[in-house]
């Protein structure tokens, strides 16, 4: 017992740390960044960060897995039975995000420095890449509610920022204020949710908010009120139906930042907060089963629109979703660890094919239509072999990382519900065509840019080919973090991870666990389902050597897919015109008709009163002294009489 | 005991004063030359102070006069501000008339 207390203090300076560091990086770069080298700026950012994973791995190494501290740092809002403090909770599932964020982070910043390296921008660009990761370590590390929203908004606005970066470009602009707009409203779900926690639980503590969630009745309608807010706010911020319309959008952003923003972090943070008040969801079955739908159909139509865009980063992002709503769908099993698994190994090999897109983008100076690269395999081969494997393991090829994690949630799909396990299993194989897809048009075949750009083809520097190496590394062994049942007695993960998610395990629904074999089937069956679509994308663009159509000569289903079944165009319609025409309306009748009638109406009094008033002013010393004397002898009488 | 000042009645005093304030009020209003308006201004103010050292003896509170004395410094320093500004309106427009200084109008 003694023990524990003894490292509870150690802990607390790292922890500390942990975040602060980032958060100087800012401020160095932030307001003594004009005077700094820009060769310079880039380094500083990433040795915070790099700073910051020392500690987090400090602390993993020193936090046992059963462990989790409290640190209080004070009491911030007191008034009335309402108190909220400003505090860290370190514990597993914090010290997962906290590698993660901060890992991947670090290696992300050591690519940007060779991406950006000519960028005029780029003490900006480290400047808020710091504030970013100090906001997402706020984020995992608070230990209320109103800490982690603070996160929340916080890397809201850095993504809007980051999204934003080239400002001259308006689209770039319309694309950061869509994503801003888009999070706004999951973020008032969340606001709401928590107005709900404080008024009826009083709190918003993590431990206290379970603890009395735990004394109301399984499936009350206060808790799936509140879990249905907090999860509306996931769905802005991890791009679920029918909020996703942001993220292939935020593709605008520089490409690092899809790697880091869009892909491997803030875009997780819906998962680390269901997961975070997984007893509140437990015991909300009708929750979960929303957020199942929701994860599900998620998962399938992003892949299916997946399918047939030519743009590199939009492929990935619509992959991002698509596997965003395949976590989901693991939450709404009640599989907790299982989904953080996915986000962990997700970080990884996408993250890592972020950057090699990045990559392949800066070889080609900007180029990002697959119509016009190919047969880069030769040109680029570092960018090449490391984006091959993250692709078979995306797709869920046997014993890459994917495959455990995807395997596991398909396990667990199997053992409650046939149905999603084949929607699931579905949307899994589309993954692996896709993505190959985009392999084979990318990096086989012949070149079909232009020579001029072909001459200038050059692999990146190694401060950009190192991290892709180094996480492709991690894509393909952190499968070896969550081996299931049948290969090794334990889940390394899961266990790691169970003091957190164990407590919610007695409200879920009792199951059948699948038996071994059966397990063994299901990973051949996902194995052997992911080699067939890889063989069949083979078949189609390296075999056939077709090509993508343009644009026109789409047709039928192809065309509605490829205009990602126009639902941008229906939000156009649904919401965004009518408030335009609305707001016509409102200026037209309210203010031109009546607000501007009161203000030039007062305006109008004021000046004819001081054209008529002015006259008696004729400069006549005499005059002054004579009304003077009257007004005087005025106020006399009146005193006089009253 | 009384004072000196109880010697003549009360209701003199205030005549008196009376009769001082309105030939200042009436010299301000009926005079164009400023230096006179200047001395009618004075006239009323020390028609004033007459009363309050009046009041002052017959009630036997001694604060009146003392508040006297501060007012004919403070009504000095207002005159010798006054003066210097007369002085520098002569030196523009060779006249104290005060109707010539119309100017400062709409």
């Amino acid at each position: 017992m003694n023990d524990i207390q003894i490292q509870d203090s150690l802990l607390i300076t790292p922890a500390l740390l942990v975040p602060l560091l980032p958060l100087i990086g800012f401020l160095i770069n932030g307001l003594l960044g004009k005077f700094l080298p820009k060769a310079i700026t880039g380094w500083i950012g990433t040795l915070a960060v790099l700073a910051s994973f020392v500690c987090s791995v400090y602390i993993f190494n020193n936090l046992a897995s059963t462990q989790s501290v409290n640190i209080d740092l004070f009491n911030w809002i007191a008034f009335s039975n309402i108190n909220i403090g400003f505090g860290f909770l370190i514990d597993p599932l914090t010290v997962t995000m906290l590698l993660v964020v901060t890992g991947i982070g670090t290696l992300i910043h050591l690519y940007s420095i060779g991406y950006m390296h000519d960028d005029e921008g780029i003490t900006r660009f480290f400047t808020y890449l710091n504030l970013f990761i100090f906001f997402m370590l706020l984020l995992v590390m608070g230990s209320n509610y109103l800490v982690m929203f603070i996160g929340w908004e916080g890397v809201g606005l850095c993504s809007y920022l980051l999204i934003g970066f080239w400002f001259k470009n308006n689209a770039y602009n319309n694309a950061a204020k869509k994503a801003f707009v888009m999070n706004r409203i999951g973020d008032l779900g969340f606001l709401l949710g928590m107005f709900f926690m404080l008024f009826y639980f009083g709190s918003l503590d993590f431990g206290t908010v379970a603890q009395q969630a735990q004394t109301l009745a399984p499936d009350s309608t206060l808790l799936v009120a509140i879990t249905m807010l907090l999860f509306v706010g996931a769905m802005g911020k991890s791009a679920q139906l029918p909020l996703y319309t942001w993220l292939p959008d935020a593709m605008a952003g520089p490409t690092p930042v899809s790697a880091l923003i869009h892909a491997a972090t803030m875009v997780t943070a819906g998962i680390y907060m269901v997961v975070r008040s997984n007893i509140l969801f437990a015991l909300s079955p009708t929750t979960l089963t929303f957020i199942l739908i929701i994860g599900v159909a998620t998962s399938v139509f992003a892949a299916v629109i997946g399918l047939l865009q030519n743009d590199i980063k939009k492929v990935l992002a619509y992959s991002t979703v698509s596997q965003l709503g395949l976590m989901f769908a693991a939450l709404g099993l009640g599989a907790f660890s299982s989904g953080m698994f996915h986000v962990l190994t997700h970080a990884f090999f996408k993250a890592m094919l972020f950057l090699g897109a990045g990559s392949v983008i800066h070889a080609l100076h900007g180029e990002q239509d697959i119509r016009k690269m190919g047969g880069l395999r030769k040109l680029i081969p570092v960018t090449y072999i490391t984006f091959f494997i993250c692709s078979l393991a995306i797709s869920g090829f046997p014993f890459l990382s994917g495959f455990f994690s995807k395997d596991e949630i398909l396990a667990h799909a199997f053992e409650q519900n046939k149905t999603v396990w084949i929607i699931l299993s579905a949307s899994s194989f589309l993954t692996a065509f896709y993505m190959f897809r985009l392999v084979y048009l990318t990096f086989s075949g012949t070149f079909r840019g232009t020579d001029e750009t072909k001459k200038h083809i050059h692999e990146s520097p190694l401060t950009m080919t190192v991290p892709l190496v180094i996480l492709t590394i991690l894509a393909t062994l952190g499968g070896l973090l969550g081996l299931p049942e049948v290969m090794s007695h334990t889940h390394k993960f899961g266990e790691y991870l169970s003091s957190v998610t164990g407590a919610s395990a007695q409200y879920l629904h009792p199951h059948e666990k699948v038996s071994h074999t059966m397990e063994i089937v299901l990973m051949g069956i996902a194995g052997v389902g992911a080699i067939v679509m890889i063989a069949l994308a083979w078949f189609k663009y390296v075999k056939k050597a077709e090509q993508p159509a343009n644009d026109q000569e789409l047709k039928g289903l192809s065309k509605v897919i490829a205009n990602k079944f126009y639902v941008d165009e229906i939000y156009d319609v649904v919401v965004v015109k009518p408030i335009t025409i609305l707001s016509d309306l409102f200026l037209v009748l309210v203010d031109k008709l009546f607000i501007d009638l009161i203000v030039n109406a007062t305006a109008w009094v004021v000046a004819t009163t001081g054209k008529t008033v002015r006259l008696i002013q004729t400069g006549n010393t005499g005059l002054y002294i004579f009304a003077m004397v009257i007004g005087m002898m005025v106020l006399f009488v009146i005193r006089m009489f009253i | 005991m009384e004072n000196t000042l109880q010697v003549v009645p009360q209701n003199w005093y205030l005549l008196l004063s009376t009769f001082l304030f309105c030939i200042g009020v009436m010299g301000v209003l009926f005079r164009r030359n400023a230096i006179i308006i200047l001395m009618c201004v004075e006239l009323m103010l020390n028609s004033v102070n007459l009363l309050l050292v009046a009041f002052s003896a017959y009630r036997g509170n001694n604060d009146g006069q003392v508040f006297v004395f501060f007012i004919m410094v403070v009504a000095a320093a207002e005159v010798a501000v006054g003066l210097a500004l007369l002085m520098s309106i002569y030196r523009n427009v060779a006249s104290t008339d005060i109707d010539v200084l119309s100017k400062l109008k709409w």
